[in-house]
């Protein structure tokens, strides 16, 4: 099995909360707990979720805006924990991130040649001033914007075109892995159908990989290779989107994809059947035990509240972190005699790291 | 001059602007109703002037800069655009009211949910024909009811509450409340629930759809979340630059658009089934102080003829109740 381009293994990010007069820590918000996965390279890995589930706070880990407070990170073969400031600054030109809201990403008083320029500048790439304009002229072209956009300011620019924008600046540095965290939700449908495209083509032509976060079920499906459910902070449910679509086990799953607002008739007949009831997401500050989801869950039994549940590989590549994996895998007439597969559980917080999109790859861990 | 049954009846509406580029001319003959106790839905991407249409209807367009050159607009068939401030003042909440995509915005925050649920209630006493005034008691009980309906739990805890300790889905809840506790005959929703994430999002349509069929109340839905218009609405609206592109039963419109506008708009949403969302739609929406010619999408329309630059296309009847402005379809019917 390759090893993946970006390894990320019992990652966390606690955020302290302070009260009192000495603004004493009483209490920490686990932004994100135990999360495992990689991306493989030339990968798009989806992370879907709701407010709350920390699917930001990875990114953000991920590519350094915020350090985490354990576990490792891996990217091509070298770890980021403690990594040495040259290695640190060649991962930030590895690794971008495109933000949600081209508005307040973008500074509105300089113009988009100068907000280019900068990561040129930092990195020392496209040598004298001219040469710099002619790399901007040729990230405009990339994200397919005309030239002339170069001296106008964000407030000129629609906001799918400030979006490319931001692409265009995430691509200066040459990078091989991009995080995008909701990158078309603030669009018009529209506009986010040419910005997938335009995301799938760059993949396509720059050979990179992406770990796209995003709350639309049916965008996930349709541009995910592989995707990871979270709630409230934890890796619920993960594996090839076809398979989490096709064969959706955990009640949170079946919930967001029962729920995805949708627009034909073929879709609503895809929809799975619910295993939960009306609730609130919990805030994580103060996440209910055990399994997050037993308080909306139907099928939970008194285990669920108690105990984290481990994760258990129901089919090929395709995990799900709860008691009733088993028993909602059969149901769900993914029988293990067809997979040739056992259910495997996994002890305590080990999680899986997968291989390429699901097929026939074992599960193994890192480093 | 309006139907037995309707409630909103726009007729070739036009909304002007005066802007320093010169006249900005959004609604170019707009035309749309919704019957007693209908869904309906007002689709369109950002700039296509649905929002333009829904204040035209609650009345709080500014003139100037707004001028309406052209149409009416009956509400429960009386035309807004000829009412006084008063009668607008009296109607709303209680012929109509609304509810925003942002529920912390449109509540104020000095101010418990208990105290502005009692105002809307004593607002709507106030023009009610025959009442004395509420004890406060009564308008408490009165409150804890509204919240109830809308099921909200532990109802005389939260009137207590101010806005922001309350959770977005509850805020939403809270604000349905408000919007129909003097029982209006059309709720404009504006983007409902956008703000929210999908499972507390599908909940909140789920409870408002139960609410407004229970008490028969008419929904004109406006977004540009064609999921959203689907579980809501029976029909749909469609509209591009300020025009009405088609309109038709939403499943059926869905699942087989003619107008080219809608054809595009609905390749470009991404399926559930994983099916890849089409190249978009080519161009970009037309600035209004030069609006093209016509048919407002024949710039960016692939099947554009000659006729499509020099004459708006009327709705003409299609096949599937359908509605299509289009040349395309204004020859003979299918």
């Amino acid at each position: 099995m390759t090893e993946p381009i970006l390894g990320v293994e019992n990652l966390m990010k606690y955020f302290p909360i302070r009260s009192g007069l000495f603004r004493r820590v009483v209490g920490h918000v686990k932004a994100v707990d135990h999360v495992s996965f990689g991306v493989q390279e030339g990968e798009i890995f989806g992370l879907v979720g709701e407010s709350g589930s920390g699917k930001s706070t990875v990114a953000k880990t991920i590519v350094q805006l915020y350090r985490p407070t354990a576990g490792t990170i891996r990217f091509k073969g070298r770890d980021l924990t403690g990594a040495t400031k040259e290695t640190m600054r060649w991962f930030r030109s590895q690794a971008q991130m495109v933000f949600q809201d081209p508005k307040s990403s973008l500074n509105p008083r300089r113009s988009i040649a100068s907000i280019l320029e900068d990561p040129l500048i930092v990195y020392g790439i496209g040598g004298s001033r001219r040469g710099r304009e002619q790399m901007i002229r040729s990230l405009l072209e990339q994200v397919e914007m005309s030239g002339r956009y170069m001296y106008k300011y964000p407030s000129a620019l629609s906001g799918g075109q400030r979006q490319r924008v931001a692409i265009a600046r995430a691509l200066a540095v040459h990078p091989s892995f991009l995080a995008l965290d909701e990158p078309t939700s603030a669009l018009d449908v529209s506009v986010q159908a040419k910005l997938i495209n335009l995301f799938l083509g760059l993949k396509e032509e720059l050979g990179l990989s992406y770990l796209f976060i995003t709350h639309n079920l049916s965008l996930l499906r349709t541009i995910a290779g592989r995707a990871a459910v979270m709630y409230v902070g934890r890796i619920y449910e993960l594996g090839p989107t076809e398979l989490l679509f096709r064969h959706p086990i955990h009640p949170y799953t079946r919930a967001l994809i029962a729920a995805a607002p949708v627009v034909t008739s073929e879709e609503e007949q895809i929809k799975p059947q619910q295993m939960s009831k009306e609730g609130e997401i919990p805030s994580p500050a103060n996440p209910p035990s055990g399994c997050a989801f037993h308080p909306r869950c139907s099928v939970a039994e008194s285990g669920c509240s108690e105990e984290l549940p481990s994760p258990v590989e129901v089919e090929t590549g395709h995990w799900v972190w709860c008691h009733q994996a088993g028993t909602l895998a059969s149901a769900e007439g993914v029988s293990r005699a067809e997979s040739g597969l056992a259910v495997v559980e996994m002890p305590g917080e080990r999680a899986p790291l997968l291989g390429e999109s699901g097929d026939r790859a074992e599960p193994a861990s890192l480093g | 001059m309006t139907g037995e049954g309707t409630i909103l009846d726009i007729r070739d509406l036009h909304v002007w602007f005066r802007v320093y580029e010169g006249l900005s001319r959004v609604l170019d003959g707009v035309s749309f109703q919704v019957q007693e106790g209908e869904r309906v839905g007002l689709v369109g991407e950002t700039g296509c002037g649905k929002t333009i249409a829904m204040k035209t209807v609650m009345g709080i367009l500014k003139s100037p800069p707004a001028q309406f050159p052209q149409g009416e607009v009956f509400l429960a068939g009386h035309d807004v655009l000829k009412m006084s401030p008063m009668e607008i003042l009296r109607m709303k909440g209680r012929t109509v009211s609304m509810i925003f995509q942002d529920p912390l915005s449109s509540l104020n925050p000095v101010f418990t949910i208990g105290q502005q649920l009692i105002d809307v209630i004593r607002y709507g006493q106030r023009w009610a024909a025959n009442s004395g005034r509420l004890s406060r008691a009564r308008l408490a009980r009165a409150a804890a009811e509204a919240l109830t309906t809308v099921r909200l739990p532990d109802a005389e805890r939260i009137l207590k509450l101010y806005p922001l300790e309350l959770s977005g889905g509850m805020r939403q809840r809270a604000l349905i409340a408000m919007a129909l506790v003097n029982k209006p005959r059309l709720l404009i929703a504006d983007e409902p629930g956008t703000a929210l994430d999908v499972t507390i999002q599908a909940q909140i349509l789920a409870l408002l759809r139960g609410l407004v069929k229970e008490e028969h109340i008419a929904v004109l839905l406006i977004t540009h979340d064609l999921g959203v218009v689907r579980e809501m609405a029976e029909r749909v609206y469609i509209m591009y630059a300020g025009q009405v592109a088609e309109e038709g039963p939403v499943t059926s419109l869905f699942d087989d658009p003619r107008h080219p506008y809608s054809q595009g708009l609905l390749a470009s949403v991404p399926r559930l089934t994983g099916k890849l969302p089409a190249r978009g739609i080519p161009g970009t929406v037309p600035d209004y102080t030069e609006a093209p010619p016509g048919c407002r999408f024949h710039p960016r329309c692939e099947h554009a003829m000659e006729k499509c630059a020099e004459q708006k296309p009327p709705l003409t009847e299609a096949a599937g109740q359908r509605l299509v402005a289009c040349h395309l379809y204004s020859g003979a019917k299918e």
